[in-house]
């Protein structure tokens, strides 16, 4: 069982989702994403996804746009990053899940990124501008590295696209809550239990949301209908507006927030481990 | 053996197609997030409809007449073949067409095809404003809302332009991240792509971006060169020896390039951006200097660093300043069939006066690009040969640029 999977599993017997937060590699410096993480692990934190930069982020808001451009200014490359995930790895025990765009990736070589990935203790990626239909050879490589390919579905992904993606998806299925850029929201997205009980009904994979997550009581959303919920642009613009010496207290606390808010209510479906648990009703007889 | 039958050898097994993935070879192809992935389905099914629709047909083919003014004439510039002392010149005169470049022969057909699809808002991103002003105008024509966005650095560059647009009723929304230039106002259109999918159609300028763009893009330029190929048969009795064009995502020349592209005696040129000189690191000769590379949703060549960051660009042309390239143009590029080349700003400026003054003919900054490199190649040519050139935009709107070099330089 990979530490991903896990880490969904404990969450699930703790009855909630799991927390998922997003810290950009060499942002704000990279000693601070180190610290940044440690934080994040202390406020409970189930899996860390860490951001690397890149200089055209079309999936993204001006959050992740201005980190990522503040990050390659300071000098992030894709080595740097890895380095990052090993620092990580070495003083924590945290399940690590690199995301960011197909061509630096591909630049550095599909095998040594996912070979360098894997020893600096890497078990997850995810590309957003890189589909199943184009996935295939980064999967195949991924997987022989013991690192699972990720994929995104969107609510606008027809039944077809759900099932392909399914078909090939990997550790769990990262659920875009809403359509358009990522960047933290007001509201959650409505129809979002509709389209996680769409992708629900494909796969037996966890399901994560993201997207415009920002608050607590978003988060209890999410956690009425999905198995884990990330949260990315919030956590950047906490850091952006709290001064160094407070910053670490802050998002340890802003994270533990989240986690008690990702508390599930009894009797909402939840899967974990490859087993589909529906609600205790008599159904099945 | 003639060239043409080595040729037809060499390229026996070669489709110049894409495939089903839009990929030609190991280019194209769709890296866009999921999000987009539905829509482009739709799109790809509402194109490929239109090869059985004689309506969608016959609208087109009454509005490049009425509304465009095509056929644009072929013209035969003597006095620049005179200059240039070899093969004899022929320009295919785009700059005639309504708004003043081929960029109208896409945004009329995209326009009609958005419109036939129900879509109700449209996007587009531009560099030098020419494809901004074509979206706009067929918006205005279509009564479509337009939406544009252009980088903050063009917006500067190219005030007449934006002017031009906001007459026509079209929005103008400047992109201040990145490089502030082409490449930053395509990012930003899919992004508001991506969030208003459902009602939102995304006119693209050139024949870059995900399947169907670079064929469908490709498709509706391809008038140029159609009337080009008939034109020269009638006026001349043959196919030129050389085609040139200019390529910045490379639309024109795509177009005029594709009637000819099984016409293996018919060299093809494409000229890029030299900026300042390719060994300076300061142009955007993306087929001459770059590598393979993935950027707004297709594989291609691309000018990015070591890490796979995206390189910013360098040229006296807006509409040429972009660190990618079309798919198509890298396949033609990586089989040989067409050749890839490169002209500085300054050689660009000197054909830029040299157009003037021989043929009374003002070419936009982009198309002289292709003009400088004409001459250079009919210098290697006999009278007997021809070269046809894509007069592919005229020069009103780099005036200003004009003006202002010069009097940096004190000669007004």
């Amino acid at each position: 069982m990979s530490g991903i999977t896990r880490a969904f599993e404990r969450a699930r017997t703790e009855g909630r989702a799991a927390v998922i937060p997003y810290v950009m590699a060499g942002y704000p410096d990279l000693e601070g994403a180190v610290e940044v993480t440690l934080a994040l692990e202390r406020g409970g934190a189930d899996i860390l996804e860490v951001g690397m930069p890149f200089s055209d982020p079309l999936a993204d808001g001006p959050t992740i746009q201005r980190a990522a451009t503040a990050s390659l200014a300071a000098g992030t490359t894709v080595a740097s990053c890895l380095g990052t995930a090993g620092r990580i790895r070495e003083q924590s025990s945290i399940p690590l899940v690199l995301m960011g765009y197909y061509n630096p990736v591909h630049r550095y070589g599909v095998e040594w990124f996912c070979r360098d990935a894997a020893s600096a203790g890497v078990e997850g990626l995810i590309l957003p501008d890189l589909p199943p239909e184009e996935a295939a050879e980064v999967r195949e490589v991924a997987h022989g590295q013991g690192i699972d390919l990720i994929f995104l579905l969107a609510p606008t992904s027809t039944e077809a696209r759900i099932e392909q993606a399914a078909r090939v998806a990997g550790g769990f299925v990262y659920c875009v809550s809403l359509t358009g850029v990522t960047g933290a929201r007001a509201s959650v997205a409505t129809g979002l239990d509709e389209f996680v009980g769409r992708v629900r009904r494909h796969t037996n994979l966890p399901l994560a949301v993201g997207f415009g997550i920002s608050r607590p009581e978003h988060a209890r959303q999410v956690a009425r209908v999905a198995d884990g919920v990330v949260v990315a642009s919030a956590l950047i613009d906490l850091i952006d507006r709290t001064e160094k010496s407070e910053r670490l207290n802050k998002v340890e606390g802003y994270i533990r927030s989240l986690r008690d808010g990702a508390r599930k209510e009894p009797g909402a479906p939840v899967s974990a481990g490859g087993v589909e648990l529906e609600p205790a009703d008599d159904r099945l007889g | 053996m003639t060239m043409q039958d080595t040729k037809q050898q060499q390229y026996q097994d070669t489709q110049w197609q894409a495939d089903e993935r839009g990929k030609w070879g190991r280019f194209g192809g769709r890296y866009v997030p999921e999000t987009l992935m539905p829509a482009l389905d739709e799109l790809t099914e509402a194109y490929a409809n239109l090869g059985r629709d004689s309506e969608f047909k016959a609208e087109l083919d009454r509005l490049c007449a009425e509304y465009v003014g095509r056929p644009t004439p072929l013209y035969h510039a003597a006095r620049l073949s005179e200059y240039a002392g070899g093969a004899q010149i022929y320009l295919k005169r785009e700059d005639l067409a309504h708004t003043g470049a081929h960029k109208i022969n896409n945004a009329l057909g995209q326009g009609l095809l958005a419109k036939r699809m129900g879509k109700t808002r449209i996007i587009a991103e531009t560099g030098a404003g020419q494809h901004g002003v074509a979206s706009a105008t067929v918006c205005a024509m279509l009564g479509l809302p337009c939406i544009v966005y252009m980088g903050e650095e063009d917006v500067e560059r190219q005030k007449l332009n934006v002017f031009r647009m906001r007459l026509l009723g079209a929005e103008v929304r400047p992109v201040g991240s990145g490089t502030r230039t082409l490449k930053d106002a395509i990012n930003e259109a899919i992004r508001d792509w991506v969030t208003n999918v459902a009602d939102t159609f995304y006119l693209i300028g050139s024949v870059v971006g995900p399947h169907p763009y670079p064929t469908m893009v490709r498709d509706f330029q391809s008038v140029i060169g159609r009337e080009a190929r008939a034109q020269m048969l009638e006026r001349v009795g043959r196919l030129p020896d050389a085609i040139v064009a200019c390529v910045g995502g490379g639309s024109n020349a795509m177009g005029i390039f594709h009637p000819f592209v099984r016409d293996y005696d018919v060299r093809l040129v494409g000229v890029e951006a030299g900026g300042e000189g390719v060994v300076t690191g300061r142009h955007a000769a993306t087929l001459v200097a770059g590598s393979f590379g993935i950027l707004h949703g297709a594989s291609m060549y691309l000018l990015q660093d070591d890490d796979g960051q995206v390189t910013g660009t360098h040229s006296v042309s807006a509409g040429l300043d972009y660190p990618g390239v079309g798919p198509e143009h890298s396949y033609l590029k990586e089989t040989g069939r067409a050749q890839y080349t490169s002209v500085t700003d300054t050689e660009a400026l000197e054909a830029f006066e040299l157009l003037c003054r021989t043929e009374g003919i003002i070419p936009a900054l982009e198309t002289a690009h292709a003009v400088a490199e004409a001459v250079k190649q009919a210098r290697t040519m006999v009278p007997e040969q021809t070269v046809l050139v894509s007069l592919s935009g005229r020069g009103d709107k780099d005036l200003g640029t004009i003006v202002g070099r010069e009097e940096a330089q004190g000669s007004l």
